[in-house]
């Protein structure tokens, strides 16, 4: 309910007469109110964004006495999809087993069958297009990871980052959400948890990365004696690829929970109250009045809250340079590790083309990720039912 | 008779078992919170040998606490101490404050009102940029020149345009594109940032970094305050109109008093964005404008980390964001709503 009035906003105060003494100040309005914003970002985002696309089809060389700029074309993307790079941002890829085909086959068929009852729900052409695209973007990257998981195969930049990614930012939500739940109730104290659990987000993510790397050592950390317990005293999180994934995303979750946290906490607390009131003098249990009042009225604050951390997790770079240094190998390097290691490298272009694989990557994700929730009818609040 | 006691325990009175769930996940993750805060805590009072000699838990008990990286860090170095310290709260400050002023007036406007910016408006505004660059970098002509041709050339294809294509774009695109400006990892903008802020002379400077800041964060409070405005009911700003209030002063005295909570919330996050960013601050500061977070990783020195001064930096670091949050905590509260809307 709370979204459908939100949905056509700028209509109903427009239709109501204006009094008589609109001034120039009012009509000119909506341009004050938005124009501060967007010219602060144009006049800061429009240049490096049109300099930095062609830094990614140029090569750039350091010279004494000079920088030299060739223009190269798509040269530095080709190397990174095709070339001598393809290991590093792809992966190695193996031939897959047949339990992977196996896995693939029902990929697919998942995939079909969401197709097909978009289709009977009636979706547009250019939702159908979308989907299908999308579909193709879920079995390729199907193929990636099961071709990568294979024998002797390694999973690239684009596959850890997306794993990075999807895993940490559920898990975060889920963590957030809650919590924030436990935190709306009456319980004494609360208040004295709202604060604590908001410290770790505002450690700079370099310390964070330093902080875990003490915690994670196996055998002056403090857990440590944990880890001689099991008999693991000589074992390192950076030497296996997953474990070091982990504890990378573990630091992630551990700095950024808070945000989703307080966000939720917010919306939350927001929601308006009336209506859980009479759910529950109606006799609703909690999970109804989770379920059908509080979800619908945070939906859109979780559909930007996670669009928001999705671009940044996209962006990880502290914890996996300073916990495990992208290592074992690649295993643990994130797309922008990637970008950041080949501009120490002083492969310039090398970098810029990473970023904007980077780029393009997240726009697609972030573009299916609100069509296809926006697309999606808002559940009505019990309440309006009645 | 059970629904008659819940009614009186009301909504958000757990009952005793439920309270003891919640107790008891709560406090695992404020342990799991606070332990490394402890732990960092107690690695700013150990000497380096008892960080490197293994685990030592409790202060007195395991170990004697020293105040050696303490005395080093405020008394050794001060001025290399206090002086990004003093960048840093400055430079957060502003470009928090003007990042939520500018963001929020955004997020009203796309949340009330309704825009239609012509695709060929836009169009020859990049005309003109692109314009601007090939002569600045391939002919060589001063930027000021390069701005204002570019500016004369978007101005002049705009108007030309104006009345052929009206295709036109919605609130949600220009929403679109304000986040997407930060999708780009700063590692590839960071240069170009860094040549632009070279030519105008503004290197190494705070006004610099604050505007980057400023730029990077309005998208975060745009989409942030856009959901608070959204979920304002509208009847107040109705009624308001009616008795003929103009749309500033409906912004200032009933939306923003309002939306208090979100901007709370909204502001403590992006200052903690600025608070802590270090990639932007790595490249555009070297000794003027230094901030924290490049004084922490400086501490990973040639001889290893330096754990123990690393720590008390980042102590310092989180006090006075926490003291903010504490600060602001009370206007996270509920209940500013219905008050509102029922009285």
């Amino acid at each position: 309910m709370q979204y459908d009035v939100a949905a056509a906003p700028g209509r109903l105060i427009e239709a109501r007469r204006r009094p008589e003494f609109t001034s120039w100040a009012d009509r000119v309005a909506p341009a004050a109110f938005i124009m501060p914003a967007v010219l602060t970002i144009l006049a800061l985002s429009i240049f490096p964004l049109i300099v930095s696309v062609y830094l990614s089809l140029a090569r750039i060389k350091f010279e004494k006495g000079g920088v030299t700029v060739t223009f190269i074309g798509l040269l530095n993307y080709k190397k990174l999809l095709f070339g001598s790079q393809q290991f590093h941002l792809i992966g190695t890829l193996m031939p897959i087993t047949p339990l992977g085909w196996v896995f693939q086959a029902i990929v697919a068929g998942l995939l079909i069958l969401w197709l097909v009852t978009a289709v009977r729900r009636g979706a547009g052409v250019l939702g159908l297009v979308g989907r299908l695209l999308v579909a193709v973007a879920a079995i390729a990257l199907a193929l990636l990871f099961t071709s990568a998981g294979a024998e002797g195969g390694q999973l690239g930049t684009i596959g850890v980052t997306l794993t990075y990614v999807v895993i940490g930012v559920c898990v975060q939500y889920g963590l957030g959400l809650a919590l924030a739940m436990l935190c709306v109730q009456n319980l004494r104290g609360r208040g004295f948890f709202r604060v604590v659990f908001f410290l770790p987000m505002m450690i700079t993510p370099v310390g964070v990365a330093y902080t875990f790397r003490m915690l994670t050592d196996t055998t002056k950390g403090p857990f440590s004696p944990i880890w001689q317990g099991l008999g693991l005293s000589d074992f390192a999180w950076a030497a296996t690829a997953w474990g070091a994934r982990v504890a990378v995303m573990i630091g992630d979750a551990w700095q950024w929970t808070p945000f989703m946290f307080i966000v939720l906490l917010a919306a939350i607390e927001g929601q308006p109250r009336e209506q859980v009131e009479a759910a529950h003098v109606d006799g609703a249990n909690h999970w109804q009045i989770f379920r059908f009042i509080t979800w619908p009225a945070i939906m859109p604050v979780t559909i930007t809250l996670i669009l928001i951390r999705v671009i940044e997790a996209f962006k990880i770079v502290d914890l996996p340079n300073v916990l495990t240094n992208g290592g074992p190998g690649i295993a643990s390097e994130s797309m922008t590790l990637h970008a950041y290691s080949t501009w120490r490298a002083l492969d310039i272009g090398g970098s810029a083309a990473i970023a904007y694989m980077l780029l393009f990557i997240v726009t697609f994700f972030c573009t299916a990720f609100v069509n296809l929730v926006r697309t999606r009818p808002p559940a009505r609040a019990a309440g309006a039912q009645r | 008779m059970r629904a008659r006691r819940s009614q009186m325990r009301g909504i958000n009175d757990p009952g005793p078992a439920w309270a003891a769930l919640s107790y008891a996940v709560l406090g695992f993750w404020a342990f799991v919170v606070l332990f490394p805060l402890y732990w960092l805590a107690i690695t700013s009072v150990k000497l380096p040998i008892q960080v490197n000699d293994g685990p030592d838990y409790l202060p007195f008990v395991d170990f004697d606490p020293s105040l050696h990286a303490w005395r080093y860090i405020f008394v050794d170095l001060f001025v290399d101490t206090a002086r990004p310290y003093l960048n840093t709260v400055v430079v957060a400050l502003c470009s928090s404050v003007v990042a939520l002023i500018f963001g929020s007036m955004a997020a009203y406007g796309l949340s009330r009102l309704s825009y239609r910016p012509r695709l060929s408006t836009i169009a020859s505004f990049i005309a003109g940029v692109a314009v601007a660059i090939v002569g600045v970098v391939r002919l060589g002509v001063p930027w000021q020149v390069g701005l204002a041709i570019g500016l004369a050339v978007s101005v002049l294809l705009a108007l030309a345009l104006r009345r052929r294509f009206t295709r036109a774009l919605k609130n949600q695109d220009i929403a679109f594109w304000l986040i997407s400006q930060r999708m780009l990892p700063p590692v590839a903008v960071v240069l170009p940032i860094y040549v632009l802020f070279q030519q105008v002379g503004l290197l190494d400077t705070r006004f610099a970094l604050a505007v980057t800041y400023i730029a990077a964060n309005i998208p975060i409070v745009v989409w942030l305050m856009r959901d608070f405005f959204d979920s304002i009911p509208l009847e107040l700003e109705e009624a308001a109109v009616v008795d003929g209030c103009s749309r500033y002063r409906i912004f200032w005295s009933i939306v923003l008093p309002l939306s208090k909570p979100g901007l709370a919330s909204t502001f403590i996050l992006v200052l903690i964005m600025a608070w802590n960013e270090y990639l932007f601050a790595l490249f555009l500061s070297s000794a003027n404008a230094q901030t924290l977070p490049l004084t922490v990783a400086a501490q990973n020195a040639t001889r290893g980390p330096q754990w123990w001064y690393m720590s008390v930096l980042i102590i310092i670091m989180i006090l006075p964001v926490s003291a903010l949050a504490l600060l602001l905590a009370r206007y996270i509260t509920r209940g500013l709503l219905i008050g509102a809307v029922k009285g």
